[in-house]
Order: C-alpha cells, then structure tokens, then sequence
C-alpha cells in the first residue's frame, strides 16, 4: 500500500472525550474478507475517527467502537470493500453532547 | 376517515424533522416523531451557524428560547498557506439586522429544544428507536414504517434522516450520492471561559464571530476549515471532499491536527480543553445532487434532500433544513385535508419550494460546486501567492523598494497572468 504522510496525532485519545455506548454484541460496519489495499488506503485517509489503521508490518485493522456515525467510510467505500453499512442498534453508538 | 396509525410519520429528529412535526401539530394533525438517538440531537453535528430568516417565520421569538449560542457579528475569510494568514475580517450592524442575522449553534442543545416545541405544539416524540424499513402497500406507495418489531402507518411519512440517507436509498431508489458530490467534516469543540472567547476573537461581550480558511488545512485539496464562536466553547474543524480526500496522503484527522498546530490557529484554543471530537458528513453537491423529494406517501426534507450550499464564504444548511422541514409539513397537511396523499396530492412541496429560496439559490448557485471542484490552485497557489504580495507590502527590511507595482507584478505573473483572469472569471460567474 502506498504509504500515507507521517501521522503525529493519537485519535483514540481524542475519541476518549466522547461519550459512547458501545454495542459489543454486533459490529455495525463490517467490511469484506480481504479488502485491497487500495480501497482500504481511502478509508484510512478519510475516517475521521482514525478506525481504519494500517501498523508497521502492513497488516490493515479496523474497529468499529469509535465510530462517529458519519457514513463516509459507506459513501467512498459501499459495495468495494464495506460489505455492510447499519445505524447502530437503537440507544447504541456516538452520543454527542455538543454537536 | 383514514385508518392509519398517524396523520404523519417524521423519521428523524433534526431541524428538518422537528419543524416539520411541529407545523404539522399545530395544524391539528396526528404527528410521530421518530429518533434514533436517546435524545434529539444526539446523532447530529453542525460546523456550526444558522441563518435565523427561516427559523424565525416558525418561531417569532425564537431569539428569547433558543439555547442559541452567539449572533455573528463579525464575518472572517482566512487564505491559508502552512505558514502564513491572509484575513479578510468584516463587521457591520446590517449582519445583526433582524431577518438577515445568524447565529453560533450546538446540535445538542439546540435540537433538543426543537423537538420540545414539536412536542408542545402536540407531537409524539419517540427517542432511541430507529426506523429501519419504509412500509410500502402492493401499488409501492409509502403507509408507514417498520422500528424492530413494530409497524406503525401514517397517511404521510416526512422522511428527514439526515444527509447519511440510508432509508432514501435502500427503501425510496434514491441514489447514492458520489464521493466527489460529498464532503468529510471533522470538529472539536474547545470549552473557554465566555471573556476568553470575546477576547480572542475581538467581538463585544455576548456576540459571536464566524471564519472560514482556505488552502493549507486541507493540504491544498478541495474543502476548507470552519472556526466559531459559541457562548463558552469554540467549534474548530475543517470539511473535504471525499473523491479528493481519498487519493492524497494525509488522513482527515491529520489535516485536523495539523489545522489546530498552524500559528495562526493555535493561540485561539491555547489552554482551551476538548470536550468533544465529532464527525459528520456535508453534501456539497448543490442543485445537481437533489434526488427525487417527492413519492406516494412520502415526503424528503434537509439533507435527505440534498439541500445544503456551499459557497465558499457561505455555508448554509440548516435554514435550508427548517424551511424545507416546514413546506413539507405543510404540503402533507394540505393533502391530507383533500383525501390525497399520493405523489400528485404532495405536489404542493415542489411549487413551495421552487418559489422560494431553497430551489432558487440552489439553482442559482449550480456550477459553484463543479467550479470549485476543479480550482485547485485556490487551494494551492493563491494562498501562497497571497503571502508574497502581502509580504512584500509589509516586510521592511531596510533595502530600497521598488514602487508597490513592480513588487506585486512578478509574484502574480509568475503564476500567469491569463489564467488567474479566466480562473477568477469564471468564478464570478458561477457565484
């Protein structure tokens, strides 16, 4: 995969701000068995909650906890490499308290 | 009499949403209004500011009850290079004057207040239940909706879910909305003490200012960033085109972090906490993306709609939402007074809105987004172009100068000359 700029920031951090009510039962997102490279590099570049994470070794990860429920891993990615694009379950997900 | 469960059925508990559930219950009818957050406003993000004109034709004295942020009083353009900031900083009574004045909002709070007013005003609100499926009878017309195991009917079902339109596009055929017609928006909101805040970005005590960048904090690619000032926070953040974001190499969060390190930037939120890091979508498309808003039974409003402009200098949604939230209650009530709710009996919608602003400065405006889509160097090489006219206006350094216009000239014809006249041309036009 082609390598993406140096990245300085720890979002996971940033999200540990917000308030989440997780769904550990099931992922509401979920991607197909192996999604290119290039179609993963988009997402990685484009989620604002950094979920889409590719480590040293190249080995691409993603984790559904964070998300902002913004839908544009779906509007880039629907029918390549995102299998499957849900609202979370009711009550479940980002709550935000600004907005 | 009809035998459905609701006279209307509102999905979605946003501007669109919550006006059109209030206007549809003062006028008498059953309304529910159905949210999938555990309040309204949970879901949503704004950048953000409203423009009141729309608002306020719904509620006259909403200035009084609103938890509205900040009237932005001072409006600022910022052209960004990743050193440098070229201001263009504006103030004047006439953006207070009522009618034409707008105002800092948070989603949370204000939302929740929106659909309070549609529950006085008489609406069932239900919160964290998420419709799932738009029931349709054998003819393909839209009778209700379908939450978990619960089918609930209404004569007419506004659909306002919010630009993420998944009902849209999997039960209505609405299509997908391209990468290039959509933008990414990331924000942080930053909590200050209110004088901090008027401090820092020079406006009286209890008024607001708005500023939008261009250039470096989207490294040079389409979008921009977006900074204002609420009642004790701050929301900074920036929006990309999601077509141009995907095929550069700094990830969205980056650009984000980057924008909040750039000198000029910083001291606004220095010591300031984060309480909040949010992403949203914004459809930037304009006149070209709205889909089809009016069906059997069922009615779009906002963002389903694709009612949303950008401009540049101006950004505009939620007035878009409101409006549209209220024509659509309106036309619904209208049809279903007159015993039709087919797509012909919710006509009324398309002639509201095609006389009004919402269709009107959507059309007027068409060609910016394809305009701006191309312009790369406004996001490049103005920018830096900027910084050396302005430098070499006020660098002094003690060497003999030569008269301003030959200091200008170079640095303007070194991007030529002709082109910066067609680019500049033809964004006139389209503006």
């Amino acid at each position: 995969m082609k390598p993406v700029s140096e990245i300085t920031v720890n979002v996971d951090e940033l999200l540990s701000v917000n308030k989440y009510e997780v769904d550990e039962e099931s992922a509401h997102i979920e991607l197909v068995d192996e999604p290119s490279d290039e179609e993963f590099r988009k997402l990685v570049l484009l989620c604002p909650a950094a979920l889409y994470k590719v480590d040293e070794e190249g080995n691409k990860t993603f984790d559904y906890a964070g998300c902002l429920e913004c839908g544009t891993c779906r509007i880039a990615c629907e029918g390549t490499i995102v299998k499957k694009w849900e609202n979370p379950q009711p009550t479940m997900g980002v709550e935000y308290r600004f907005g | 009499m009809s035998e459905a469960d609701f006279d209307v059925i509102v999905v979605g508990a946003g501007c669109a949403g919550s006006v059109a559930a209030y206007v549809a219950a003062s006028a008498g009818k059953s309304v529910l209004l159905v949210e999938r957050g555990n309040y309204a406003g949970a879901k949503n993000m704004t950048g953000g500011r409203i423009y009141s004109h729309s608002l306020k034709e719904v509620f006259p004295n909403f200035e009084e009850e609103a938890p509205i942020e900040r009237k932005v009083t001072h409006e600022r353009i910022a052209l960004l290079d990743s050193e440098s900031m070229m201001t263009v900083d504006f103030t004047s009574p006439e953006l207070a004057r009522e009618g034409a004045d707008s105002y800092t909002v948070l989603r949370g709070p204000f939302d929740q207040w929106l659909a309070e007013k549609a529950e006085e005003a008489g609406a069932e609100a239900i919160y964290g239940i998420a419709v799932e499926e738009l029931i349709k009878d054998e003819s393909g017309r839209v009778v209700g909706v379908r939450a978990g195991e619960d089918e609930i009917t209404g004569q007419v079902v506004i659909l306002c879910e919010g630009t993420n339109s998944l009902l849209a596009e999997r039960c209505l055929g609405n299509p997908r909305p391209k990468p290039n017609q959509m933008a990414v928006g990331i924000k942080e909101t930053f909590e200050l003490p209110a004088s901090v805040i008027e401090d820092r970005f020079l406006v009286p005590e209890g008024e607001g200012a708005a500023m939008l960048f261009v250039g470096d904090c989207t490294k040079g690619h389409v979008g921009g960033g977006f900074l204002y000032a609420n009642k004790e926070s701050i929301s900074l953040g920036l929006v990309a085109t999601i077509s141009t974001t995907a095929a550069q190499d700094t990830p969205v969060y980056q650009m984000m972090e980057d924008f909040k390190k750039h000198p000029a930037v910083a001291p606004v939120i220095k010591g300031a906490k984060m309480v909040e890091h949010s992403g949203h979508m914004v459809p930037e498309g304009g006149y070209q993306m709205i889909p089809r808003y009016i069906f059997d039974g069922c009615l779009l409003a906002g963002e389903t709609a694709g009612f949303c402009m950008n401009l540049g200098y101006q950004v505009r949604g939620m007035d878009f939402a409101v409006a549209s939230g209220r024509m659509a209650a309106e036309a619904a009530c209208a049809a279903i007074d007159a015993g039709d709710t087919s797509a012909a009996g919710l006509g009324s919608y398309k002639t509201k809105l095609e006389s009004s602003f919402v269709i009107q400065d959507l059309k007027m405006f068409q060609a910016w987004p394809s305009t701006m889509e191309h312009w790369d160097r406004m996001f490049t090489e103005y920018p830096t172009m900027v910084r050396e006219i302005f430098n070499g206006l006020f660098c002094v350094d003690g060497k003999p100068q030569q008269h301003l216009a030959k200091r200008v000239m170079p640095i303007v014809k070194k991007r030529g000359l002709f082109s910066l006249f067609k680019e500049i041309r033809r964004a006139v036009k389209a503006l």
